[in-house]
């Protein structure tokens, strides 16, 4: 799989510190839902750096990558303030077989996302709505403030068959009435579909996220083969 | 050819060479947890240190290692991913001390860990105030995730072969790479010399 | 089996690294623990980035299953952690 130039078209901010980037890649041999591409900088004395970034949008949509702004980072800062609309990137994709959803999936599913892990399960909300599937949807989407919520009017516009489900954990706007916490089990036993459904889950978000939400899911009697897991590694703190 | 990427340049700036850093590196306040495997926690209660081999072997349970002589340091240390930290401060146990202790005339030993992990380093580059078996960081006890209960400290060599997690050493006729070495880091690893791979 | 730390991410995050050494997808293949016998999808395994190389391990017992090692762009595999790689 080589490695191929793609241009900038536009960037949308999402959040103070969350970019989405639309790009177009000459050669893309279009993508499934949930998988990622791996960007590569190359600077002018030759250094370079590799980061992997979940695709943000659905098969037949222009890729889209959504890069969330860390303060320690070396490429994250450069793709959400320097880049502009005309730029060339390196990049090469699509990558992933494992964490993949299709309408031909059977189940209600559940999508579970950890701060910027609502990203490639955004892509699979995308490819439902285009194509018209009627599998019923629930999204936990935790994220430490209301402000820090990607993709907040899209989710709100998603309509039937989807529910949109916040916990947000460190400020909350004033008469808020949802979720208030970090997921655990007993918030994930009132989202979770009921086992007895056969329910597809796919949990993305940093590493403690994915490995506390994915141990609920399993204590709930959700075989671990019908939960998915993409982890980030850490993304500061919770 | 890949293409520029516009503005684009690394986070660190190599540090201007001043007699402190070594070639490569650059200097930072932070302190990286970089880790090939799951944290060890080892109680103290069933943690030894063993130097094995050699016409004496020895081993200490955590009480008779802190009944040992230790010293307080202050050190630089140099990572081979490029980070440089300066003046560090750790207290522990001398290699002079505990190699003292044994009888021996092997050149070389193997560092064996907790976790598995293991490094190759010469006798002669343990000895003579070089290296410490190390329990404290900063003034407090070695957390989990940065060595503790012990790690091994060499600050004249590369990071990596400061052990982390240390259970003892294997005194041996010839050098055998440890982790890292048989993947292609250098068996030496000198930052003054910026050996950092083998056949540098 | 005990939660992996921050940090530590998962087989999906070196898919890019597999195509590049198998010259396909490899995220889905099925590995079997050399140590444990432990079978599961290289996607959830766990994945060790230290800065040094990339060390994959069984989830059940965290023995080293895969070990790769780019120095002056040649990839060093290590892959004797596995009983089997399907």
């Amino acid at each position: 799989m080589a490695w191929q130039t793609a241009t900038v078209d536009s960037l949308v901010d999402e959040t103070a510190s969350v970019r989405t980037i639309l790009l177009s890649v000459p050669d893309w041999a279009g993508h499934e839902a949930g998988q990622h591409l791996d960007v590569r900088l190359t600077a002018e004395d030759g250094y370079r750096a590799e980061r992997s970034y979940s695709i943000a949008s659905a098969p037949g949509e222009p890729v889209a990558i959504t890069v969330e702004r860390m303060d320690d980072g070396e490429v994250s800062p450069y793709l959400t303030e320097e880049l502009r609309a005309g730029d060339e990137i390196e990049l090469r994709g699509p990558i992933g077989g494992y964490f993949v959803w299709e309408p031909a999936f059977s189940g209600p599913l559940l999508l579970l996302a950890g701060g910027s892990g609502v990203v490639p399960l955004r892509a699979m909300l995308r490819h439902r709505s285009r194509v018209g599937s009627s599998v019923p949807v629930r999204l936990l989407y935790s994220a430490r403030s209301w402000a820090e919520v990607i993709y907040r009017a899209e989710l709100a516009r998603l309509g039937d068959g989807v529910q949109v489900i916040y916990a947000l954990t460190r400020e909350q706007p004033p008469g808020w009435t949802g979720y208030a916490r970090r997921a655990d089990q007993a918030m994930i036993t009132e989202v979770a579909w009921p086992v007895a459904q056969a329910p597809l889950a796919y949990v993305c978000g940093p590493t403690n996220f994915v490995e506390a939400v994915a141990a609920d899911l399993v204590a709930l009697g959700y075989p671990p083969a019908q939960v998915k897991t993409e982890r980030f590694g850490a993304t500061g703190t919770p | 050819m890949s293409p520029i990427s516009r503005g684009f340049h690394r986070r660190h700036e190599e540090a201007e060479p001043a007699g402190r850093v070594p070639p490569g590196q650059y200097v930072t306040p932070d302190f990286p947890v970089l880790s090939a495997g799951p944290t060890p926690h080892t109680p103290v209660a069933n943690w030894t240190f063993s130097i094995e081999g050699g016409q004496s072997p020895a081993s200490w349970t955590w009480a008779e290692f802190q009944a040992l002589p230790a010293e307080t340091v202050t050190v630089d240390i140099h990572c081979v991913t490029r980070w440089s930290k300066l003046d560090t401060v750790w207290k522990g146990v001398s290699l002079d001390v505990l190699l003292g202790a044994v009888s021996y005339d092997a050149p070389y030993v193997l560092a064996f860990c907790d976790g598995g992990y293991t490094t190759n380093l010469p006798v002669a580059d343990l000895k003579d105030g070089k290296a410490w078996v190390a329990y404290s960081y900063g003034g407090s006890p070695l957390a989990p995730e940065h060595g503790g209960p012990a790690r091994l400290l060499v600050p004249h060599l590369y990071f990596w072969k400061s052990a982390k997690w240390v259970r003892g050493l294997r005194l041996r006729e010839t050098d055998a790479p440890g982790f890292w070495e048989m993947y292609g880091y250098h068996m030496y690893g000198d930052p003054w010399r910026e050996q950092r791979y083998a056949g540098d | 089996m005990d939660a992996l730390e921050d940090g530590v991410v998962d087989g999906n995050a070196i898919g890019g690294l597999l195509i590049e050494v198998f010259g396909t997808e490899m995220t889905t293949a099925v590995v079997t623990c050399a140590q444990c016998g432990a079978t599961g999808q290289v996607a959830e395994l766990a994945v060790y980035r230290p800065g040094l190389g990339t060390v994959v391990r069984c989830r059940s017992c965290d023995n080293v299953l895969m070990v790769f090692v780019q120095i002056r762009s040649v990839t060093c595999v290590d892959l004797m952690g596995l009983a089997q790689l399907a």
